[in-house]
């Protein structure tokens, strides 16, 4: 039987990873069961959740609609990577502390997603944080507890936490 | 308005396991991994009816790297009717079997017709492609009354109608027809000054969890089945796995992965029983995660519906007399929830007068299951819709309206049975007070609605055990699993009795094997009776540490006090033990303690909701935006208040999108044409306003800390709340859901339909 | 003396009464003084020795789920309504 598998190398949260995958797999598929992160979530697998939100080469992507081999030689950061060895990361958090999450299900693509838009706008207000995050889908919330959790992030971060 | 102040109960601690989910550690049911593991795919029907003629399977068998290929012929054959399977009650195993995977008819578009398993899941997807199904299609039927007809399609041959308790030997897409009934309608509508009625059709809805169903099952060589599942009630999935493939309870262990979401979508087993059986062929375990338009297609969604209503009122506003007419598409197999949905809709009014036709009918559609106080909130939207009318018509204030008819403590519902301790008269008086209610609406095309909504919720049995570890800190086991931070309500309400802080308290959701029978985590029962488990644990805890104590105080477990946390001796206060201290302690006084419970706890606390909704509709696009939301509900005693306010925002929202834009959308094919996130429109963040909730406490005395389930009643109003306000802002009447833009734009005469 | 009260699908089985009042100490001595009063009612309500799985019994206002041994008190209220399972639809 022969291979079509492709060879990739891709830097992910700030660690080489050097992998064969088939053109078919899908870098959602590729981190999951290739490379064993599973923190990044199915919802859909055709790009209309966010469940699968990651950070390629500075912008943030639905990990399902990206192939695996696309992504030889770039820069890819999982929810694996928001904390640091220092501890959590101020929006993972504020998640806690407002309960922003039920499920959990959504909630790394929501940090992912939430960093994204604070390192970029640093403070957002409800509208724009609303449109920022509305491709990525919660069923348990409400999203009510998730803005407030990314507005109470933003303070943090300005305050230096 | 809770009427004690408690340590640990009412405060907000981080969740035990928010670390893991922030994280991205936490292990969901599609987080398996084996060294050794296939991956699983289904072959689904193309038709929503079909007779299944053949399958060849040859081809897909002998594919490059297929393990092993099932049909419904690979299911054992089970009794026909009921059958008793002890921890629940009768089911149609057969029927059952037959929705996990069709035997000779495909009886809606999705039901499973063969699975694969391979060596990846792109193989198991391509081997699908090669197997050759034969299929004569038949006549489909989609619509609740068009079914109901003579002449319509026979779904089930064996199908009969039940009309009031008995076989009426009659052949029909007609399950069930069940009458509900109190007094005597026919003296009420004669004594009403004013009569109103109407007619409502609602579509079917999914709960719309964002994490589709997943398992990884290994049937061993020693015939011992292990299954890694996210499910609301792991014991149920080992009854009905252990039922459908014919095999002893006890070879069935299931273990609980993280869940992401349910609702009541996720209790029935759709994936177990075939994930096994392919198991059992390849030697290997096998994994099977459904994509999200088998999640749409294939699972259960709730009933679509067609209802009357009719209400008659004296000129003073009082209700002497309700009707209702309810038809619920049950989908292939019966058992819609149309009798919870009968119960529920005129219970928030105590009515001397009611009568209800119920009727629970089979469609070419997948199987209902639960979703979220399943048949109520489709039973509350045509009762409120039909309020809000009401209300209109004679000028009165809504409030005004409902607390004047208000269902309280020893109204007698439609059953019959009066009503318990509950607080729906202090919630009107919370919305009668509330900023929202008193508030202007703010601007042109904008209408506001209110409605409420009711909820038994459900006691049912719960298993816990506590450990007393030597640091003073306890471990805590229960088999309820943590979809909406129950691992710290439970938690919380042992470290209440310990006199412990809630993180002191370490919990663990446990395997089939290693705790006692627990029911789902569903029915709005989780805080209440594993809380009552685990109260009741930490109870034992104490009995068996005031033995110690006295041992070591060489006087009787009599002599022995324990309050806030310390142990005293009752005959010498100036001798005492922190919980800590003591902890430390029980090696030596005789070894390890673990406190048990295991309860069915009595005194359930039903609940009553209450929603305001300010829209604004676009008048040229049809589009309604929610401009403010509250919803205040009684909670009994919040035991943590942000993962009840979680609860009622959650279902709020749920409500929005099933009001104003979900739907099962079939072509004339019985196909559903929206099946993916991008047409099947669930409510995001852009859509929103901040939800605000106001939970009113009426503590529930049948709990030690006074919880009150608080999970579905959230869905039960919105729906008519939001058409209350959509019909409010554009002076004209809708009574179908959902309240699309074409819908809103046709009954504007903009647009024809 | 316990009150039963007769859903609307059984009243045709007690000759059209909607309540009756017996004597009993449990849910099924109650269940077999309603058949001896109605002869046919214990059929209506059980199935091989046991409630129905379709039917839930309340004693006074609570849902039992120890069926035929839940214990009936002088002037207890007994309704049989349709078993819901909230949030559990099976």
């Amino acid at each position: 039987m022969t291979t079509n598998k492709l060879q990739v190398s891709v830097n992910v949260n700030g660690e080489q990873q050097d992998f064969l995958c088939e053109p078919r797999q899908t870098l959602h598929e590729v981190l999951r069961d290739v490379i064993g992160m599973t923190g990044t979530k199915e919802g859909c697998a055709d790009g209309n959740c966010g469940a699968c939100t990651v950070k390629l080469d500075g912008r943030i992507v639905d990990s399902c609609l990206v192939l695996g081999p696309e992504v030889n030689g770039s820069t890819v950061e999982t929810i694996e990577g928001v904390a640091s060895p220092d501890g959590l990361h101020a929006i993972q958090e504020a998640f806690l502390e407002e309960a922003a999450l039920q499920c959990g299900i959504c909630t790394p693509g929501f940090i992912v997603a939430a960093k994204a838009l604070l390192e970029n706008e640093p403070e957002p207000d409800e509208a724009r944080i609303r449109h920022w995050l509305a491709g990525n889908l919660c069923r348990c919330t409400g999203y009510d507890k998730i803005i407030r959790a990314v507005l109470s992030a933003s303070q943090k971060l300005k305050e230096g936490k | 308005m809770a009427t004690t102040d408690y340590r640990v109960i009412g405060t907000r601690p981080i969740r035990h396991d928010g670390t893991d989910k922030v994280t991205g550690r936490a292990k969901y049911g599609g987080d398996t991994a084996a060294s050794d593991l296939l991956y699983a795919k289904i072959l689904r029907s193309p038709h929503a009816h079909a007779k299944i003629l053949s399958i060849d399977t040859s081809k897909a068998a002998a594919h490059p790297g297929v393990r092993g290929v099932i049909t419904g012929k690979d299911l054992p054959e089970l009794g026909a009717g009921t059958i008793e399977v002890g921890e629940t009650p009768s089911v149609n195993a057969m029927q059952m079997s037959t929705n996990v995977m069709a035997r000779d008819k495909a009886l809606y578009k999705g039901h499973a017709i063969a699975a694969v398993v391979a060596t990846s899941v792109h193989i198991a997807e391509e081997a699908l492609a090669e197997i050759e199904v034969q299929y004569e299609v038949l006549p489909h039927v989609m619509d609740v009354r068009e079914s109901m007809a003579d002449g319509a399609p026979t779904i089930l041959e064996q199908q009969t109608t039940t009309s009031l308790g008995k076989d009426t030997g009659k052949k029909s897409n007609i399950a069930t027809h069940t009458v509900f009934e109190i007094g005597d309608t026919s003296k009420g509508f004669a004594d009403a000054d004013l009569v109103f009625e109407r007619e409502f059709t609602t579509s079917p809805t999914h709960q719309g969890y964002i994490e589709p169903q997943s398992a990884m099952v290994l049937w061993n060589t020693d015939d011992d089945i292990t299954i890694w599942t996210s499910n609301q009630g792991p014991f149920g999935v080992r009854t009905n796995t252990a039922l459908l493939l014919d095999v002893p309870l006890s070879s069935v262990k299931v273990i609980p992965m993280e869940i992401g979401g349910g609702f009541g979508g996720k209790i029935p087993v759709y994936l177990e029983p075939l994930a096994a059986l392919l198991s059992k062929q390849s030697g290997h375990p096998v994994k099977m995660t459904l994509t999200r338009t088998e999640v749409l297609e294939a699972t259960g969604p709730t009933p679509g519906s067609y209802m009357k209503a009719k209400i008659g009122v004296k000129n003073d506003g009082t209700i002497v007399a309700g009707e209702a007419y309810l038809a619920f598409a049950a989908g292939a197999f019966p058992g819609s929830a149309v009798g919870a949905g009968a119960m529920c809709m005129f219970t928030p009014y105590e009515i001397e007068n009611i009568h209800i036709d119920a009727y629970d009918v089979l469609v070419n559609k997948p199987k209902v299951s639960a979703y979220r106080a399943p048949g109520a909130p489709q039973g509350a939207y045509a009762v409120e819709s039909l309020i809000d009318e009401i209300c209109a018509s004679l000028n009165m204030d809504p409030v005004e309206f409902r607390m004047k008819n208000a269902a309280k403590q020893g109204t007698r519902q439609v059953t019959g049975v009066p009503l318990g301790n509950v607080g729906n008269v202090e919630m009107l008086e919370a919305v009668k007070n509330s900023d929202h209610y008193n508030a202007p609406l703010g601007g042109p095309n904008r209408g506001r609605g209110v409605a409420s909504g009711f909820w038994f919720n459900a006691g049912m049995q719960s298993s816990a055990t506590l450990q007393v570890n030597p640091d003073g800190t306890v471990g805590q086991v229960t088999g309820s699993v943590d979809i909406g931070g129950t691992r710290a309500a439970t938690a919380m309400q042992a470290a209440e009795v310990l006199g412990l802080d809630a993180h002191d308290v370490k919990p663990v959701v446990a395997d089939t094997n290693s705790i006692g029978y627990t029911a789902v985590t569903g029915g709005s029962r989780t805080a209440f009776a594993t809380g009552w488990a685990t109260y009741e644990a930490a109870n034992d805890i104490v009995r068996q540490m005031k033995e110690r104590a006295a041992k070591l105080w060489e006087t009787d477990a009599s002599d022995v006090e324990f309050d806030e946390g310390k142990f005293t001796r009752a005959s010498n206060p100036e001798q005492e033990f922190t919980f800590k201290a003591l902890a430390g302690r029980l090696m030596e006084t005789g070894g390890p303690v673990v406190g048990k419970a295991e309860v069915t706890p009595p005194g359930v606390g039903a609940g009553f909701g209450h929603h305001i909704v300010d829209v604004e509709v676009d008048p040229e696009t049809g589009k309604t935006d929610v401009v403010r939301y509250t919803a205040f509900q009684d909670v009994g005693k919040a035991i943590h208040p942000s993962y009840v306010e979680g609860q009622i925002q959650g279902g709020a929202v749920q409500g929005i999108g099933w009001a104003l834009n979900e739907e099962y959308y079939y072509n004339d094919s019985g196909v559903m044409a929206n099946s993916s996130f991008l047409d099947y429109r669930m409510p995001t963040s852009l859509d929103l306003p901040m939800i605000d909730t106001v939970l009113v406490e009426v503590p529930n005395p049948g709990h030690p800390y006074g919880a009150r389930g608080v999970g579905e009643v959230p869905l039960v109003p919105g729906l008519a709340a939001i058409s209350n306000a959509v019909n409010n802002a554009i002076g004209t009447r809708l009574s179908q859901l959902p309240m699309k833009p074409g819908n809103i734009l046709e009954a504007l005469g903009e647009i024809e339909g | 003396m316990a009150t039963v009260y007769i859903p609307p699908t059984m009243r045709d089985t007690a000759d059209g009464n909607d309540k009756v009042v017996l004597q009993a100490g449990t849910v099924g001595q109650l269940i077999t003084e309603l058949d001896r009063v109605y002869p046919g009612m214990a059929d209506r309500i059980c199935q091989d020795g046991r409630i129905r799985s379709e039917i839930a019994v309340a004693v006074d206002g609570e849902i039992t789920d120890i069926g035929m041994l839940a214990t009936v008190q002088e002037s207890s209220e007994v309704h049989f309504l349709p078993a819901i399972e909230g949030g559990s639809g099976l």
